[in-house]
Order: C-alpha cells, then structure tokens, then sequence
C-alpha cells in the first residue's frame, strides 16, 4: 500500500500538489486522472523517491520511499533511453541496477512486442520506444509498477498492444499498477481504482465498478462531470 | 463481446454467461475459459473478471475445480429463475423508459399488441 498523507509540493510559485491525501491500495489497478499539470507526474516522482514533498508524507508499505526503490519499477513519461544503444545495451544497463530482473520474461516480452534486441533507440519509432520503455519496466517483477502516460502519442495498434501486455503479465493479487494518462477511454476496462487529480487536488476517487453503479456513468463521463463541477 | 462503459464490466460479464445460458449456448458440465484466457481475450482487468466469476460460483451458475478449470453447474430451476430475472429486467426497463414519454398501461399494451400483428404479417408476407 501507498499511502500520501496531506501532501503538499510546490515548484517555485506552482502548486503542484496540495494537501492531498490518498490512499493506493495493494493489488490493484490504478488510474490517475487528470488534465496537464494536474500532479500525477509529481506524485510518481514522490512515490518513487525522487522528489520530497514540501509538507505531509509519503509512505511505501509503511517506509520512505528513499528505502523502497528496489521495490517499484518506473516507466517515465520523458525518453530516457541513449539513442546510441541498442535494445539488448538498454536492457544491459537496466538488469545490473535491479535484482528483480526477469530474464525469461524479458526475452518473451521482446517477442510478444515484436522488437529485436539489435534494434538502436536512435533509430526506431516512436511507438517502438514506447514498447522498449515498457520492456524494460515490466520485465522487472517489482510489487509496484508506475507508469507515467505510457499511452500518450502513440497509435491506437500501439496502444493496444501495450495494455495487451500489462494485461497478460498481470500478478493478480500482488501486483499494484498506478497509471497515469489522460486517455481514459483506453483504460475504461483496465483499472480497479480510479483519482481524478485536477490543479493539485482530487476531484474524484474510488473503485471504478463501484463509481459506475451508483452514477451511471463511464469513467470519461464521471471525469468529465467533476472537472465541470470544480470551476 | 463490447462493454458498455458506464455499466459495471463485472456485471456485464455476468449478463453474458446468463444469456448465453438461457440461449442454450451453454450446457451443464461446459468448460468455460479461465479467468486468465478470458481477461487476455477480452481485454479486462484480470481482477475484474476475478469478480464475476465469484459472483458466478456464488449464484450456484458455474464450480471450479481445482486444477481443472470452472464448469457449468447450474440447476434446471435456477436456470429458469435466472430467465425469468432477466425478462423481468428488460420489462421493467421499458415500462420506466414508456413512462418518462408519458404512455399509460393501456397505451403500452395497445402498443405491443399492434406491434406484434404487424411483425406476423411481415412474415407472412416474407413468405408469400
């Protein structure tokens, strides 16, 4: 579980987060909401450590995120990646940082993905990086799996093939998955639980199946309802 | 199989077997696909479809067994219980939907009677 209690985060006079408390249940499927600038690339960046709130805080499975790295695997929403690697270089220079690395699962992801190892960053698409960035997260078997608009600009074949993925290699149970996009309509069917971030605070949150019972409506619907409510 | 978006997934899936079922598409002691192949297949939350099978096994409609896979395991009963639900659902929704446009009992009635001689005499002019 991961727990943000009264977090708030600012960068110079821009409020990023904003008293915010949430909480990010084990095993389940995560969908963080919300227009640009809303807070969910800060909130990865907190979970995984990277930042430090200015107040509140952040707990991983009860410790400091600074404790837990090994423990959450990132996908950034920024092209890490050195354009003069290749696939199998890229992969190298991920597998010596973590202990979770999965071998066979990686090797079987190359495939499924239709990527080859000898494939140079510099030279392949965009939503080919997009399938590497998700190669060398997902082929980590970490407990937490954050993954920072891994949807976004890329073609709908792409797309699919991305959720196809985080679908097929899904631990159920011991698993939790945050993701953030504003392609919501993509991941209707794929998250268990959803935050409808907006300006640094929640608009909205709570299990998906449970949000549509009682309103009726599908999440886009819901997401948009409530970012008309809060002007 | 499409879902509708703003109706829960699980529950869908569940209305699903239950057609399926009544249309005899399905028979006691069918295999159906595991929890897995059918989140793969359809694309869902595996969680969710982890919920509607629970739902199932909990409605007496289908038994996993261990090792083996989930079945069909339904009584005659339950299976016309299960119709009769459904068909009670679909009226209820269209007596509220005739409502809202302001039709009275009799009106419907009228409506459905009219409707269905004129279905009967499509066909028989299809056949001629």
């Amino acid at each position: 579980m991961i727990e943000f209690k009264e977090v708030s985060k600012s960068f110079g006079s821009t409020v990023a987060l904003d008293n915010v408390s949430i909480l990010f249940p084990k095993g389940k499927i995560i969908g963080l909401f919300g227009p640009n600038g809303a807070g969910k690339s800060t909130s990865m960046k907190l979970i995984m450590g990277l930042n430090r709130c200015d107040q509140g805080e952040v707990w991983v499975d009860g410790q400091s995120p600074q404790n837990k790295k090994q423990d959450v695997a990132y996908l950034p929403e920024i092209d890490y990646l050195y354009p003069w690697m290749n696939i199998a270089q890229a992969a190298d220079f991920i597998r010596t940082f973590y202990a979770d690395w999965d071998e066979a699962k990686y090797r079987e992801l190359v495939q499924y993905l239709n990527l080859r190892e000898d494939m140079k960053i510099s030279k392949i698409s965009k939503g080919q990086r997009a399938k590497t960035k998700l190669l060398l997260t997902v082929s980590r078997r970490a407990p937490y799996l954050l993954m920072d608009e891994p949807l976004s600009g890329i073609d709908i074949l792409t797309r699919e093939e991305i959720i196809n993925t985080l679908i097929k290699d899904y631990r159920e149970g011991e698993q939790t998955i945050i993701i953030s996009t504003h392609e919501i309509a993509e991941v209707e069917s794929l998250v268990d639980e959803v935050i409808f971030l907006d300006r640094g605070q929640i608009r909205l949150g709570g299990n998906a199946e449970d949000l549509r019972v009682e309103r009726n409506m599908s999440l886009v619907e819901l997401m948009k309802e409530a970012f008309r409510n809060a002007d | 199989m499409e879902f509708n978006a703003s109706q829960p997934i699980y529950k869908q899936i569940v209305d699903d077997f239950k057609k399926r079922l009544i249309r005899g598409e399905l028979k006691e002691g069918d295999k159906i696909p595991s929890q897995r192949e059918y989140a793969e297949k359809a694309r869902i939350n595996p969680n969710t479809v982890q919920r509607a099978y629970r739902e199932m096994e909990n409605m007496n409609m289908v038994e996993t067994l261990r090792g083996q896979g989930t079945f069909i395991s339904i009584s005659e009963d339950k299976l016309e219980d299960i119709k009769m639900e459904m068909a009670v659902n679909l009226v209820d929704n269209f007596i509220k939907e005739m409502e809202s446009l302001g039709y009275s009992a009799e009106a419907m009635l009228e409506i459905l009677r009219e409707e269905q001689s004129r279905r009967k005499e499509a066909v028989i002019s299809d056949r001629v």
